[in-house]
């Protein structure tokens, strides 16, 4: 029983489209953070199936880095949330606008 | 089963293990050495960390070789842009400490960031595996998000980190798919198997994908159009210093990386990506200058003048020749120089805390600090692009290769957009000279180190300007290597 | 083949069948009555002290990220497990190098006095 790469890789790019969508129409920081792990998720999964289907642990590999990396990220980036709810007392994008966008 | 494990060599990452462990000694330093020792000694040891590394890069000179399993490439293209970073991250260093001391921020975690960035640039300019220039992506990229966030208190500043951090981890997804479905498509993550693949059997829907989507994790860092929207914002809430070592050195790496990917490994389909990025080039260059026209905010301004010069650059990576590559680094190299020293003007005209961030704040700059407003002149005149100044020669080589590889039309475009960007350069030059100061703002604090520092980034604008010969040469050396 | 699998699809909307079903029938015949007593949120028994949604010290926030970070290096050691006695020497220096860095990271941390509990 053999499930085919398409099945693996119409989930992850769907998971990645959601996430896209999500940072984009999302106001809140966290949410938004959310979406990128999960755009890195679906990165995640298409890089496992990938990587069974040339019989190569290459891709594995990869996958133990993105986590890491995503890790740091999220470390530093709810640390700068936590700062800017203290600064502001909340955390919604589109009120980040000091700045003109 | 048993695993080759691969020889190495460790002089060839030399400058990596100094500035890591540089870094890490300034952390613990940091940490644990008392109040009194503290401030005063981090910016000097991070500046000779930097040395040695620069040192250890000019030992590697010349050698054509692959290590760590070719994960790394130890050439003369990483040799120049090691120069480049190793340039960009000493002079930023220079330029911080006054700086800093002025908002009482001078840690040792700030110089410590600074090394581990200058770390993920050289991986990204010496990757020969896409898992390596991802890596050095996010080793560039997160310390980059701490440091704007450097000014806890100042909502600007956190405003700023923020953007930059979504829209930062935002492209690196992008990056990171495209790096995934290249290795969908040919089962390797080496630049040179997949160059090999790429040539034998040609591109599939994969590849073509995972090509479009670098290009957009690409164009993010180098503040391409339409993806450039995050600079402005990034580069006018940042601290000065940050954001002069951003401008030059996020650039060059994500420029050496970009370089190295498209010219090794899809050369064979040029077509298929020059009509995207002629288009995304154009928009690039006129964005840019266009609305550096309207700021009078000078960070705001040498961020849209940064996002022009993307677009320039990206008008040799289009002509895709030696000629261009070549203009790529002298361009690199030059912009460092100038930018650098154009924003160590800004730090220091802004006084204490970023007071006088307005154009208009350098009327009569011309007559109160004479030797201040002329260097100053030197690096508008360079980044406007005027003879003898190496901005000149930098964009001259750049048209050129275009004009060789057949774009007129994109030539002609650059340099109307060359002529819009006199306009909002010589604006300031204008205002320094011929506007009398409105107030006198007080005095302008200038260490005898800054001072030199900013006279021999002047002279060398000038002088690679008008004796290009040597850096051309080294420049044509580096990317010998793209043997198209 | 996909068929293989039914028992575990039998299983799947058995286990779902339960649930939903216990719910509804509770619902659909059991008596409501309400009380002050019985609409208190469900504190292990004990009856419920203060607003649930108080402000934490920043201090667990920080813990949960030191733990976060220093918790996902650890997969590095995985890999190594896996080919501990292949890579001998070679891969006990490395992995020596990884954790120095991450003891450096610790100290730093602890130096700074961010795992001080008052």
């Amino acid at each position: 029983m053999e499930i085919p790469i398409s099945y693996y890789l119409i989930l992850s790019s769907a998971l990645f489209a959601i996430g896209t969508v999500g940072v984009l129409i999302r106001r809140n920081a966290i949410i938004i953070f959310m979406s990128i792990e999960m755009m890195l998720n679906a990165v995640n999964l298409s890089l496992v199936a990938f990587s069974d289907l040339h019989r190569s642990i290459d891709g594995q590999m990869l996958v133990f880095f993105v986590m890491v990396v995503a890790a740091a990220e999220v470390a530093v980036g709810l640390a700068l949330i936590y700062v800017i709810f203290r600064n502001k007392g909340n955390v919604y994008v589109d009120e980040l606008n000091i700045m003109k966008w | 089963m048993s695993i080759d494990i691969p020889t190495i060599c460790l002089t060839n990452i030399g400058p990596l293990i100094t500035l890591s462990v540089a870094g890490l000694l300034l952390l613990l330093f940091d940490a644990f050495s008392g109040k009194a020792m503290k401030k005063a000694h981090f910016h000097q040891f991070s500046l000779v960390a930097v040395v040695i590394a620069l040192l250890q890069t000019v030992w590697l000179w010349n050698r054509q070789t692959t290590d760590f399993s070719r994960m790394i490439y130890v050439d003369n293209f990483s040799f120049f842009f090691n120069v480049i970073f190793l340039l960009g991250t000493g002079i930023s260093i220079i330029l911080s400490v006054h700086y800093l001391e002025n908002y009482r921020k001078n840690y040792g975690e700030y110089y410590a960031l600074m090394l581990f960035a200058a770390v993920g640039m050289i991986l990204m300019a010496a990757g020969g595996n896409l898992v390596i220039i991802f890596l050095g992506v996010e080793i560039l990229s997160i310390p980059i998000y701490i440091l704007s966030g450097l000014f806890r208190e100042d909502l600007k500043s956190n405003e700023a980190a923020l953007k930059y951090l979504l829209l930062g981890a935002f492209s690196s997804a992008f990056l990171l798919f495209g790096i995934a479905m290249l290795y969908g498509g040919t089962g390797t993550f080496y630049l040179a198997d997949l160059a090999a693949f790429i040539k034998k059997s040609g591109m599939n829907g994969f590849t073509y994908v995972g090509m479009g989507l670098l290009i957009v994790g690409f164009g993010f860092k180098v503040s391409m159009a339409p993806f450039h929207m995050w600079t402005p914002d990034v580069y006018e809430g940042a601290p000065t210093s940050i954001t002069a070592f951003m401008s030059v050195g996020t650039k060059a790496a994500a420029f050496a990386a970009f370089l190295r990917v498209f010219l090794e490994v899809f050369p064979t389909v040029r077509m298929e990506w020059d009509l995207l990025l002629w288009v995304a080039a154009v928009a690039t260059m006129t964005v840019g200058n266009v609305t550096a026209l309207a700021q009078t905010n000078i960070k705001r301004m040498l961020a849209y003048s940064s996002i022009a010069h993307a677009g320039y650059i990206l008008v040799g990576l289009i002509a895709g020749n030696q000629l261009g590559a070549t203009g790529i680094l002298y361009y690199l190299l030059a912009y460092t120089i100038m930018n650098l020293g154009a924003f160590g003007v800004v730090i220091a005209v802004a006084r204490k805390k970023d007071n006088y961030l307005n154009i208009y704040d350098y009327a009569g700059l011309g007559f109160q600090y004479p030797g201040l407003a002329a260097v100053m002149s030197v690096f508008l005149f360079s980044l406007v692009g005027m003879p003898p100044t190496a901005g000149f020669l930098g964009k001259f080589y750049l048209f050129s290769a275009a004009v060789e590889a057949g774009y007129i039309w994109l030539v002609i475009i650059a340099v109307i957009n060359s002529l819009i960007s006199v306009y909002y350069y010589l604006r300031i030059t204008v205002i320094m000279y011929m506007q009398p100061a409105e107030a006198d703002l007080g005095p302008v604090a200038m260490t005898p180190v800054v001072n030199a520092t900013l006279i021999i980034s002047a002279l060398a604008v000038l002088l690679i300007g008008i004796f290009p010969g040597s850096i051309f040469q080294l420049a044509m050396n580096s990317v010998k290597i793209f043997g198209s | 083949m996909l068929i293989d699998y039914l028992p575990i699809l039998v299983y799947f909307v058995i286990a779902l069948g339960v649930a939903v079903g216990m719910v509804a029938l509770s619902e659909a015949v059991g008596k409501k009555t309400h009380s002050t007593v019985k609409d208190l949120p469900y504190e292990c028994g004990m009856v419920p002290v203060g607003d649930a949604r108080s402000r934490y010290s920043v201090k667990f926030f920080v813990i949960a990220m030191f733990f976060l970070v220093f918790d996902i290096e650890a997969i590095f050691l995985y890999p190594w497990a896996v080919v501990f006695k292949q890579l001998g020497l070679f891969g006990l220096i490395e992995m020596a190098i990884f954790i120095i860095v991450l003891a450096v990271g610790l100290a730093y941390v602890w130096g700074k006095g961010a795992l001080q509990w008052e």
